[in-house]
C-alpha cells in the first residue's frame, strides 16, 4: 500500500457522503440482507426486475457501514440499472475478481465501467470484505436467498 | 500540558525500553511503527524471544513423563515458572495455579468445571454490561444448558459499573459473580475490592477476568480475596497459547475436571479413572512447555521494568492522549470513568472505524477498529464500532501526537 488516495479516491468519498438510490424499495420483487458480521456493517439490497424481459428496472439499498462498502453499494445501484440479470452477475464475477487482484481492469476486458475506480481495494486485503459486500448481497437477492448472507459464511 | 508533564515524570527511560523490544523499530509503509494496539496483544521483549529460543535450542523435552536427564531439567524449569506466576500476583501457593491457553479457556474451564456442578436450575450468574464475549458466551451457555439465569450488571454513561444495581443483584439465587478487572474496550477499572467484598458478605464466589490489568498494575489475589483470577501471557509481553487461572484450593478441589486425558490421571482402568489432584487435574495433554517458559521471562521482565514505574509512565500517556484527542473536531471518546487505564475508545458521528483505521495505518499509526469483542457494550453506547488506542510502557509521546496528526488527515479526507 503506497498512497491512501488508490482506495479512498474522490467518488469513492462522495458517494459515501451522498449514497445513490439510499432507501427501501416498498414494490422488491428481490430483496436480500447482506452482513459483516466482523466489522458490524449490515445493507439491504432491494430489486425489481422488468416482469417481461427481465431487466433492473429499479434498485435500492440502506444500511450502515464503512465508506468503502456504503461507497460500493452506492455506486453499485448506479451502474446495474437497466442491466440484465445475466450482466448483474457477470458483473458481480469480475468486480470480485477486480478486488481480489485476478482481474486488471487497465489491461484485461470487462464490464465495470467506472466500478474499475476500487480496484486499489485489492492492495487492503482486509477491505476486500467491505467492497463486495453490497455485491454478494446482489447476488442472494438474485438467488432469493432467504437467510441474511454474510462475508464469514 | 507541560505541568502535567512536570509532575508525572517517572524514571522509566522510555528509549531503553523500546530497545528492548525488536519489533518496535521497524517502518510501516515508510512511516516508523506506533504500536496502539496493546489492550490486543502486546509485543515481546528480546528476553523473552531469547528465552524461548534457548528453551528449544538447548532444553526442550517434555515435562512430567520422562526419567532421563532433559526431561527432568523442562519439568524443574516448567514447575519454576509456576511458582513464579504464583509469587506474581501472591498466590498462597503454586498448587492453586493452573496453566490453560488464555483468559478465554481459564473462564470456560471456570464455567464448566465449577459451573456444571453448582449452577442449577433456577440459580444465578452475574455479569457486567462491560465484559468481553469471552465473559458472556460461557455463562450463557451454561445457563441455557442448566436452566439458571443470566443477570447484567448495568453501566453507567460514562462507562462504569452501577454498584448500587450490583448490590441489588446478588440474592440467595447468585451463585457466582464473574467480571473484568478492566474492560477492554472502555478502559474502566471497576472497582473489584469492593465487588468481591459485596459478594462475599452472601458467600458467593468472585471470578475476575484480569486480561486488561495484569499488564497495568500489580495483583494480589490474596488482598483481593477473589476466588478465580484469569489472564492470558500474550498481554503481559509473553507469547501466545498460555494463559493462568489462578482458583482458591477449595474450588479446584470441588470442581470437575474440563477436558480429560494424559497427565491429568491418578490410575486409569477401562472400568474407573481417578484424577490427579489440582492442578494437573485441569492440565490433560502436554502442555504449552516452551510458552510457560517465555512466559516466566516475560513476568521477570516485568518486575525488573517495576509496576512503580509501568503505572505513572501509563497513566501520564492517556492523560496526555486523552486532552490531545479531545482536540481533534468531531472526536468523541466512549468511556469516561474516573478510574481508566491507558485505553481509549473514540468515535467520529461520520467516520466508520474502519476508515480510520486503514487511514491511520498508511501512515504506520496501529489500532484497533471494530467492536472489540464487546457488542453489547457498542449497543450500550449507540455506536456500531469504535476505534481505539491502548497504551503501553514502551509507547512515546511522540507516538500519540503522530496518532492526533494522522486523525486531523483523516478528517480532511472525509471533510
Amino acid at each position: 500500500m503506497a498512497d491512501q488516495n488508490e482506495l479512498y479516491q474522490q467518488v469513492i468519498l462522495e458517494h459515501n457522503k451522498k449514497p445513490r438510490n439510499f432507501s427501501v424499495l416498498e414494490e422488491a420483487s428481490h430483496y436480500a440482507l447482506g452482513k459483516n458480521p466482523l466489522c458490524g456493517d449490515q445493507f439491504a439490497v432491494y430489486l425489481k426486475l422488468n416482469e417481461d424481459n427481465g431487466t433492473i428496472e429499479e434498485i435500492r439499498f440502506q444500511g450502515s457501514g464503512c465508506a468503502i462498502s456504503k461507497a460500493s453499494a452506492s455506486l453499485m445501484t448506479v451502474n446495474l440499472k437497466g442491466k440484465s440479470e445475466e450482466e448483474a452477475r457477470l458483473m458481480k464475477d469480475e468486480f470480485q475478481k477486480m478486488v481480489t487482484g485476478q482481474l486488471d481492469p487497465d489491461t484485461e476486458p470487462h464490464h465495470l465501467g467506472r466500478l474499475s475506480i476500487f480496484q486499489g481495494v485489492k492492495q487492503y486485503p482486509v477491505r476486500v470484505k467491505c467492497a463486495s459486500l453490497a455485491w454478494h448481497t446482489l447476488e442472494a437477492a438474485l438467488n432469493k436467498e432467504q437467510e441474511a448472507v454474510s462475508t464469514e459464511s | 500540558m507541560v505541568t502535567l508533564m512536570e509532575k508525572t515524570a517517572t524514571h522509566l527511560d522510555v528509549e531503553r525500553i523500546r530497545a528492548d523490544f525488536p519489533i518496535l523499530k521497524q517502518k510501516i509503509h515508510g512511516h516508523p511503527l506506533a504500536y496502539l494496539d496493546n489492550a490486543a496483544t502486546t509485543q515481546k521483549p528480546l528476553s523473552v524471544i531469547e528465552r524461548m529460543t534457548d528453551f528449544y535450542m538447548n532444553e526442550y523435552a517434555t515435562v512430567r513423563r520422562g526419567v532421563y536427564e532433559m526431561s527432568a531439567r523442562a519439568t524443574i524449569a516448567y514447575d519454576e515458572v509456576r511458582e513464579k506466576v504464583a509469587r506474581f500476583i501472591n498466590a498462597p501457593s503454586s498448587s492453586e495455579i493452573v496453566f490453560v491457553r488464555g483468559t478465554t479457556e481459564a473462564i470456560n474451564l471456570v464455567a464448566s468445571g465449577y459451573g456444571r456442578p453448582f449452577v442449577q436450575a433456577g440459580d444465578e450468574v452475574v455479569i457486567s454490561a462491560i465484559e468481553h464475549h469471552a465473559n458472556i458466551v460461557p455463562w450463557q451457555q451454561l445457563c441455557q444448558e442448566k436452566g439458571a439465569v443470566l443477570k447484567v450488571i448495568p453501566v453507567n454513561d460514562d462507562g462504569e459499573l452501577d454498584i448500587e444495581a450490583y448490590q441489588a443483584l446478588l440474592t440467595d439465587k447468585t451463585r457466582i459473580v464473574s467480571v473484568n478487572h478492566i474492560s477492554n474496550s472502555l478502559g474502566t477499572i471497576n472497582p473489584i475490592k469492593a465487588m468481591i467484598d459485596m459478594a462475599h458478605q452472601r458467600g458467593i464466589p468472585v471470578l475476575i477476568d484480569g486480561a486488561q490489568s495484569i499488564q497495568h498494575m500489580p495483583i494480589d489475589v490474596q488482598a483481593l480475596d477473589c476466588d478465580f483470577f484469569a489472564f492470558s501471557s500474550h498481554k503481559i509481553y509473553g507469547p501466545t497459547g498460555i494463559g493462568v487461572l489462578y482458583a482458591k484450593r477449595q474450588h479446584l478441589n470441588a470442581m470437575v475436571p474440563y477436558q480429560t486425558g494424559g497427565d491429568m490421571i491418578e490410575s486409569v482402568t477401562f472400568e474407573k479413572t481417578t484424577f490427579a489432584k489440582a492442578p494437573n487435574k485441569f492440565e490433560a495433554g502436554t502442555p504449552a512447555i516452551a510458552e510457560v517458559i517465555g512466559l516466566g521471562a516475560a513476568l521477570d521482565y516485568i518486575n525488573a521494568v517495576g509496576y512503580e514505574n509501568i503505572q505513572p509512565y501509563e497513566h501520564h500517556l492517556l492523560t496526555y492522549a486523552t486532552q490531545a484527542l479531545l482536540q481533534i473536531e468531531g472526536l468523541r471518546i466512549i468511556g469516561n470513568a474516573r478510574e481508566k487505564a491507558s485505553v481509549i475508545s473514540f468515535v467520529f458521528d461520520d467516520i466508520h472505524p474502519h476508515d480510520v483505521g486503514t487511514l491511520l495505518d498508511s501512515r504506520g499509526i496501529a489500532v484497533r477498529a471494530g467492536h472489540h469483542c464487546t457488542q453489547p457494550v457498542m449497543e450500550r453506547f449507540h455506536v456500531p464500532a469504535t476505534t481505539r488506542a491502548s497504551f503501553s510502557f514502551y509507547n512515546t509521546q511522540q507516538e500519540i501526537d503522530a496518532l492526533v496528526d494522522g486523525l486531523r488527515m483523516v478528517t480532511q479526507v472525509f471533510r
